[in-house]
């Protein structure tokens, strides 16, 4: 199997540069695709892998274009300002990062000549220091070369006062950066912090060059026209159509093969799985092909279509500042009363897998060893009746004079998830649970009412960690819930000082035994505790026209696109 | 008449300002905003999150935001989209372009089939063909354009293979029999609506004119038939449909929400579409305003046609 990494490792410090640490990805996309829900499945992948045992040689100069079908539409081009997921899929093409993360987990130096550690060197003083060599030999797209100070001015960029930076977690800690050389440099970091590794392999490095004329980088020109070092240059964009992307012969790793990229918007999901079938696209990553049509979609002649590993989970998310859900016996008659399965196998079509942890099933740091919940109504009865939950006249257990009953709410129109609703609404009356309905659109749900806390129940489908690292301080920890004022999206507001003591120890020790030793613990502490109540985790279908090569799903990848470098057509 | 002209445009300006004012109020407190789209994601702080409020300028009270966006806009500054970065009119021109295309052949196609439906039907009332022809309008009506889409793209292009399932042009392959055949299918299911309204319209100018002294009185003078329909009824009838036209411009260039969706079409109606899913407030604001310029404009140009075709209503009470 061809690698986009391959490429960029050979020829300099290959082999001693590769840091194994698999590490999967959060994707972005599950919590806007939230009204697709449904259209995404389970994990098992390898048709991908299958084709290529007799894949021809890649072409000697880039030939042909491949059309790459998406449901949301890329809008933003500089990657360090606020984007969505979907947006990865042309920044990936254009720039480069420090190092790369791989399907299985191992981080592989691309704008670095290796990956700083303790070992190495390259990371001292208990995580405080940082030193990174970077490749020699790379140009941008406009044939300037690329040296440190880009990578200095990047950092400084992302948290510059007047810049709309996408987010500065893990950058804000960055002090003193110095270049020690034209391809050397080195920061300090106010605390010892482990995802940062992480956080770098999806910091896009922009020119300094470019960028630093513009009287402000939010409104350059630039933005609209990227400049980068990738493996394809910017070409053309037809705003809600499509963008072309076009081969950079002067690329630093192996290929690009193809001369051109076609980014193809197509918002209704049926209509682009039409064009799929038809042959208009290529390929559909992202949100995918639609469950429903699954069985059909893996009989087409002529097309791969495969479920992919996504690192997202599906959960009712309580909020614990609710007088009924902060009781823990509550969230454990809840979880022990829904069935999952029957969610799983008549709703989605079979294709997720039931999950215990918030951690996906391929990362380093999972905890295969927690309670396996099973559905259980009399065990549910009896949590409540012994919590002191009594049965009212209306069927509705009561406590203290407050009713058992709250509102779980999603994106109005996920059909999918509405079924889901109504399956758990029938169980939960069968415990004396009453649980209403309250659903909304998209821009309404993402809004204060879910940062701000201001739901009963959410259900969701997001992901628990910082980039592709198991830390997921900022989604658990007690200062990070913004309806007190904490920085982070804990909006299940759960305060648990275990859980801190822990996620504490996790970002400041980069010893990746003891570090899953940690998030091991935290799983079962989370298991345990509830603060979210996991059902399933996700993988979408994607597919693509038989002769493509290199197409390689990537949990540890935002976009499936990660690798398009190195796709061509077999003739 | 440049009165008349001045007092209209009076009244469209301040008409433009009553709009502009309820689609700001309305855009702007209905829940949710523009924030959901990076709130989703799940990577950004709240100080993030509220950082880039403040650069969007959305944490100011309301009739701030207003007061500065009506400026802007008076001074020729339509804003930046939140979602794109790029300048709103740069935006709106460059969806333009597609919206024209289709809309253009297929009310052209709608018109000449609707007005000769219609006048066929109007002229042998009651007869076979203006009976089916009545049916077919009911169900034309009655059918979701969404679905009539979709069973356009099932039937012609997975099923058959004729058509493309959407887009304006293969990529790659930008010629004009490329984008005829790309045209068929969205015009097809646009046309269908509009045939059937354009041929009620024409059937019951038609009767309108076909019953009165006039065309019985040329019909006893011995002026062939066909010559009476063409020159007399006709003629005549045309009239109110001058006015529909008028009122038709705005849609022409405002597009087809749904149809353009279905087709993956880049025009203004999924542009209007997209942006208000995502809360873009310029993008959005920007459309409204295009578009009620154009309605305002169309009427008034209906108004002054309708002057020109019949020179009675030129000149009375005016």
């Amino acid at each position: 199997m061809t690698k986009h990494s391959d490429g960029k490792s050979c020829g300099k410090s290959r082999g001693n540069s590769t840091l194994a640490l698999p590490m999967p990805a959060i994707h972005r996309r599950d919590m806007l695709a939230l009204g697709a829900g449904g259209l995404l499945a389970a994990s098992g992948f390898g048709g991908a892998r299958a084709q290529t045992k007799a894949a021809p040689p890649p072409p000697a100069k880039p030939t042909g274009q491949v059309v790459v079908g998406l449901s949301q539409e890329p809008t933003a081009f500089n990657p360090l300002m606020p984007g969505i997921e979907v947006d990865e899929t042309v920044w990936m093409q254009i720039f480069n990062t420090m190092w790369l993360a791989q399907p299985d987990g191992s981080l592989v130096p691309d704008l670095a000549v290796e990956i700083p550690s303790e070992a190495n060197g390259g990371i001292s003083e208990g995580g405080l220091a940082w030193k990174v060599k970077l490749r020699e030999g790379v140009t941008w797209h406009d044939g300037a070369p690329f040296t440190a100070e880009d990578v200095k001015y990047t950092l400084e960029l992302i948290n510059a006062p007047g810049f709309k930076a996408r987010t500065r977690v893990g950058h804000s800690l960055v002090k003193d950066i110095k270049v020690t050389g034209p391809l050397e440099i080195s920061w300090r970091m106010e605390k010892a912090y482990a995802p940062y590794l992480a956080l770098l392999s999806n910091t896009f490095i922009v020119p300094k060059h470019l960028l630093e004329k513009a009287a402000d980088p939010n409104t350059a020109p630039y933005n609209a026209a990227p400049v980068g070092t990738g493996p394809f240059k910017w070409g053309t964009r037809t705003p809600g159509d499509n963008i072309q992307l076009v081969a950079n012969e002067k690329y630093h790793g192996k290929g690009p093969y193809l001369e051109r990229a076609v980014l193809k918007y197509v918002p209704d999901q049926t209509a682009l799985y039409a064009q799929f079938r038809t042959g208009q696209v290529d390929l559909i990553i992202g949100t995918g092909i639609p469950a429903n049509f699954y069985a059909e979609a893996v009989k087409l002649p002529g097309r791969k279509v495969m479920k992919i590993p996504s690192a997202s989970l599906e959960i009712l998310m309580p909020n614990l500042e609710n007088p009924v859900l902060k009781d823990k016996a509550v969230r454990k008659a809840l979880y022990a009363s829904i069935n999952k399965q029957a969610i799983i196998d008549i709703i989605y079509y079979g294709l997720h897998t039931p999950t215990e942890s918030f951690a996906p099933q391929e990362s380093w740091a999972y905890n295969p060893n927690l309670p396996k919940q099973s559905y259980d109504l009399a065990l549910a009865n009896k949590i409540l009746d012994d919590a002191g939950w009594k049965r009212s006249g209306s069927g509705t257990r009561m406590k203290d004079g407050v009713p058992l009953t709250f509102a779980v709410s999603t994106t109005t129109g996920a059909a999918l998830r509405e079924q889901a609703q109504q399956l758990m609404m029938q169980d939960w009356q069968q415990i004396g649970v009453k649980m209403t309905i309250n659903n909304m659109p998209a821009a309404v749900i993402w809004g204060d009412f879910y940062t701000r806390s201001k739901f009963d129940s959410l259900l969701v489908g997001t992901a628990f960690r910082t980039v592709i690292d198991p830390d997921p301080a900022h989604r658990f920890g007690s200062d990070a819930i913004p309806a007190k004022n904490g920085n982070g999206a804990n909006q299940m507001q759960w305060q648990n000082a275990e859980a801190d003591a822990l996620m504490k120890d996790g970002q400041t020790t980069f010893d990746q035994a003891k570090r899953k030793a940690i998030y091991v613990k935290l799983q079962e502490l989370v298991r345990e505790e509830l603060p979210i109540l996991p059902i399933y985790q996700y993988a979408p279908v994607e597919g693509y026209k038989e002769g493509l090569i290199g197409f390689e799903p990537n949990v540890n990848a935002r976009q499936n696109t990660w690798n398009m470098g190195v796709w061509y057509w077999a003739r | 008449m440049s009165s008349f002209l001045l007092q209209r445009l009076m009244q469209a300006l301040l008409l433009l300002l009553i709009v502009s004012m309820i689609g700001f109020a309305i855009l702007h407190l209905a829940p949710g905003g523009p924030m959901s789209q990076f709130a989703a994601g799940g990577d950004m702080t709240q100080a993030d999150l509220d950082r880039i409020a403040e650069q969007l300028g959305l944490n100011r009270p309301l009739p701030v935001q207003y007061a500065e966006w009506l400026w802007r806009m008076l001074s020729g500054d339509w804003g930046n989209s939140y979602r794109d970065q790029q300048p709103v009119l740069h935006i709106i021109a460059g969806h333009l372009g597609p919206t024209l295309e289709l809309m253009l052949t297929s009310t052209l196609l709608a018109m000449l089939l609707g007005a000769w439906i219609g006048i066929i039907g109007a002229v042998n009332r009651y007869s076979l063909f203006d009976g089916i022809a009545t049916i077919g309008t009911m169900i034309a009506l009655s059918i979701p354009t969404f679905w009539f889409g979709l069973v356009v793209i099932y039937v012609f292009s997975v099923g058959l293979g004729w058509l493309p399932s959407g887009n304006r042009f293969t990529i790659g392959d930008g010629s004009f029999l490329n984008r005829l055949h790309h045209l068929i299918g969205p015009c097809i299911v646009l046309a269908l609506v509009s045939t059937a309204v354009w041929s009620r319209y024409m059937r019951s100018s038609m009767l309108d004119v076909i019953n009165q002294d006039f065309v019985r009185t040329a019909r006893a003078k011995g002026v062939p038939e066909r010559r009476i329909l063409m020159t007399h009824v006709l003629r005549n009838a045309l009239l109110p449909m001058i006015t529909i036209t008028g009122l038709h411009v705005p849609s022409l260039l405002s597009g087809a929400l749904v149809t353009e969706t279905v087709f993956t079409w880049p025009g203004m109606g999924r542009l209007f579409l997209d942006s208000i899913s995502y809360r873009d407030y310029p993008v959005v604001m920007g459309i409204l305003m295009f578009t009620a310029v154009m309605v305002l404009l169309g009427s008034l140009l209906a108004d002054l046609l309708y002057g020109v075709a019949d020179p009675r209503i030129a000149r009375s009470g005016r």
